[in-house]
């Protein structure tokens, strides 16, 4: 029999009971929803995670002191914002850290000269800019009254606004003057200026505010960056290194140094010479070097594949549904062989084949995931416009495919017991079926 | 003259196994010539319905011969039986057995469909079928919306589109009123005198008078097997032949 014919049949087949085909279709659709929302979800938290850590800029490095005595201060702690490492653990610097070396008589440290020599230096051609990074522990703020405890608050010069990718939304950085006559002006994140004066900051410019009792002058309100996951890039305080040295963090070793590469693909380059100024002015080697150098990309990497993982498990949870509702339709499929016996009996008698009967039943189960796999296709675009539970969802194409794919799969797959079935009944007892 | 339509020697039927063992068919001889019209007679149990299956290719028989037009179905595989069914055989059963929501037109296409004819040819032979049991104006309905009468009709369209050697009737009559029980009985004459071969099953005496040929069974076996008219002669209730001829 013609194909045609065949899906003609498994057509009148489907629609001649319409609510039990919603039903049917109705777990395939969901299946397939489910599929396309739930991947969509994971990567868009993917992307989320993935932009949060190029805004920090991909193209930037950190430098830190690092030493099996001083262990812990080589992780994000000196990492200009920690915030935007989304819960990076320091552990996850380590791709391209370099090793220890606890035997050194120096104690390990990055200091203002090591910026310094890196910034002038003429062997680092990949090197954009260089800012020495200073940070103050427990921090709080206070102004006129209002107090907010500071998560990040860093001492560095004026370039590391740029490097950091940070703007600033009203006032202006602090000058070259401001750092090296030691001022004591501030720029303050968004969440700190709206915990001390509400939601007009403006008010705040020119002001005083006390941080752990130092007044600071509010110079400028730095432009907002968003949060990542529980960390907020925004609760942070940005002044010059020499004016926290001065009044919060002491004398002495810097946290960190942020240097930013010319380019993305520069990182490599940057991190070599960077690499080969600091081992000749601390006079170590490759084995036993007491600073790490890690940049965003390492982050990236590591966010990128717990990412993955996530992804993947949302994704076999909706294949489950997708299963359960292959299973529906091979429920259904069966009811419909026992069903129609009789019309099975019918068709053998003037002259169907065995194929002829496989092919329509198969056919009809094949048309009722086809039909919820493309409603679902639409409902999983469609729900994916949505927010979910904080993520934007991005649709990935291939789940689309993939969704859809499985579910005419499971159409044939699931349909070929109930078909074969029909097709070995035997004409004259299934004329008899009454 | 070619093979006979049906010839059936020492056919013989048994369901069950030593104490349940049922001879439905005791040893049946039967050849039915080109043309002929049969009607088969017998008491429920006599075996006639085992026969008519066996006849139609929808059952096989434990021993014995059958040749369907000259060919011995016994060594038919499944798919060849079923195109044996599909070609050589219409059939038009007591309850009618339309499919179901599917017009009159869609279901005499429907053999051919199975053959695997083009939907055109399809549809022009359909409705010359349809034509010929005179309703040609319900191709369109749904076997719920016909008669019973209409219903068997269309059923015997069915059964004649693909233009069988034979035509096979299970009590055709048994669920219809007097009145179409005659529609029916009268095109069955119809296609007897147009040189048809029919094989009916029934049990009404009246209905068996329209045959050729009248055959009684009896516990699988034929008992008596008595011919009404001569094979090339018009069927004996076949009247006014004149006024309704059909169109060839």
């Amino acid at each position: 029999m013609m194909l045609g014919e065949t899906a003609r049949f498994a057509w009148r087949g489907v629609t001649a009971n319409k609510v039990r085909t919603g039903l049917t279709t109705l777990g395939i659709l969901i299946g397939v929803a489910a599929v396309i929302i739930l991947v969509a979800v994971g990567t868009g938290s993917s992307r989320s995670v993935q932009e949060s850590i190029s805004a920090l800029g991909s193209n930037t490095l950190t430098i830190t002191a690092s030493s099996t005595a001083a262990g812990g201060r080589g992780g994000p702690g000196g990492f200009g914002p920690p915030g935007g490492f989304g819960g990076g653990a320091p552990g996850l610097a380590g791709s391209t850290s370099t090793s220890q070396n606890a035997t050194k008589s120096r104690n390990p440290e990055v200091t203002l000269e090591d910026a310094r020599a890196i910034a002038t230096s003429t062997e680092a051609p990949h090197v954009l800019g260089v800012a020495p990074v200073v940070s103050a522990q427990s921090v709080t703020a206070t102004f006129q009254g209002a107090s907010h405890s500071v998560s990040t608050f860093t001492g560095s010069t004026p370039a590391y606004v740029r490097i950091d990718n940070s703007e600033v939304e009203q006032g202006a950085v602090f000058s070259d003057n401001d750092y090296t006559s030691r001022r004591r002006v501030a720029l303050l994140g968004k969440t700190v200026a709206e915990n001390l004066a509400g939601s007009d900051t403006t008010a705040l410019l020119g002001e005083y505010v006390a941080f752990n009792g130092v007044a600071f002058e509010v110079v400028g309100i730095l432009a907002e960056k968003g949060s990542t996951g529980p960390q907020d890039q925004d609760d942070r305080v940005l002044a010059p290194a020499t004016a926290v040295q001065d009044t919060l963090a002491g004398y002495g070793a810097l946290s960190s140094i942020t240097v930013k590469a010319t380019a993305a693909d520069a990182v490599e380059s940057a991190t070599a010479e960077v690499q080969s100024i600091l081992d000749s002015r601390h006079g170590v080697t490759a084995s036993d070097r007491d600073y790490s150098v890690s940049s965003a990309t390492s982050f990236l990497e590591a966010a990128t594949s717990s990412n993955r993982t996530f992804t993947v498990l949302l994704g076999a949870v909706a294949a489950i549904s997708l299963l359960v509702g292959g299973i529906g339709v091979m429920n259904i499929m069966l009811v419909t062989v026992t069903e129609r016996t009789r019309e099975i009996g019918i068709r053998k008698a003037i002259g169907a084949g065995r194929g002829d009967i496989v092919g329509q039943f198969l056919a009809e189960a094949v048309l009722l995931s086809v039909f919820g796999g493309s409603v679902g296709v639409v409902v999983g675009l469609a729900g994916s416009q949505l927010t979910i539970v904080g993520v934007e969802p991005v649709v990935a194409p291939y789940s689309v495919v993939l969704a859809f794919g499985v579910a005419v799969l499971i159409g044939l797959f699931f349909g070929f017991y109930p078909a074969h079935r029909a097709a070995s009944l035997r004409p004259i007892e299934a004329l008899r079926y009454e | 003259m070619s093979a006979p339509v049906v010839a059936i020697a020492g056919l013989t039927k048994v369901y069950g196994h030593d104490e349940t063992e049922v001879r439905a068919l005791d040893g049946v001889d039967l050849v039915v010539e080109r043309g002929d019209y049969v009607a088969v007679m017998g008491a429920s149990g006599s075996g006639k319905s085992t026969l008519m299956n066996i006849i139609g290719c929808l059952d096989v028989g434990s021993t014995g011969r059958y040749a369907l037009d000259g060919i011995d179905v016994r060594r038919l595989d499944e798919r060849r039986l079923s195109r044996a069914r599909n070609r050589k055989i219409g059939f038009v059963f007591q309850s009618f057995n339309l499919i179901p929501r599917t017009s009159a037109q869609l279901n005499v296409e429907l053999p051919l469909a199975y053959a695997g004819i083009r939907s055109e040819a399809r549809r022009r032979r359909a409705s010359e079928a349809l034509a010929r049991v005179g309703l040609a104006d319900r191709a369109e309905h749904l076997p719920s919306e016909l008669s019973g009468g209409q219903q068997q009709r269309v059923a015997v369209a069915r059964a004649l589109v693909t233009e069988p050697v034979l035509l096979l009737a299970d009590e055709p009559t048994g669920a219809l009123d007097s009145h179409s029980t005659e529609d029916v009985l009268r095109l069955f004459d119809e296609l007897a005198a147009s040189g048809r071969t029919l094989v009916l099953i029934t049990h009404e005496d009246e209905v068996a008078a329209h045959a050729k040929r009248v055959i009684q069974m009896r516990d699988g076996r034929i008992v008596s097997d008595e011919r009404l008219v001569a094979v090339d002669a018009p069927p004996p209730r076949h009247r006014n032949r004149a006024a309704r001829a059909v169109a060839p």
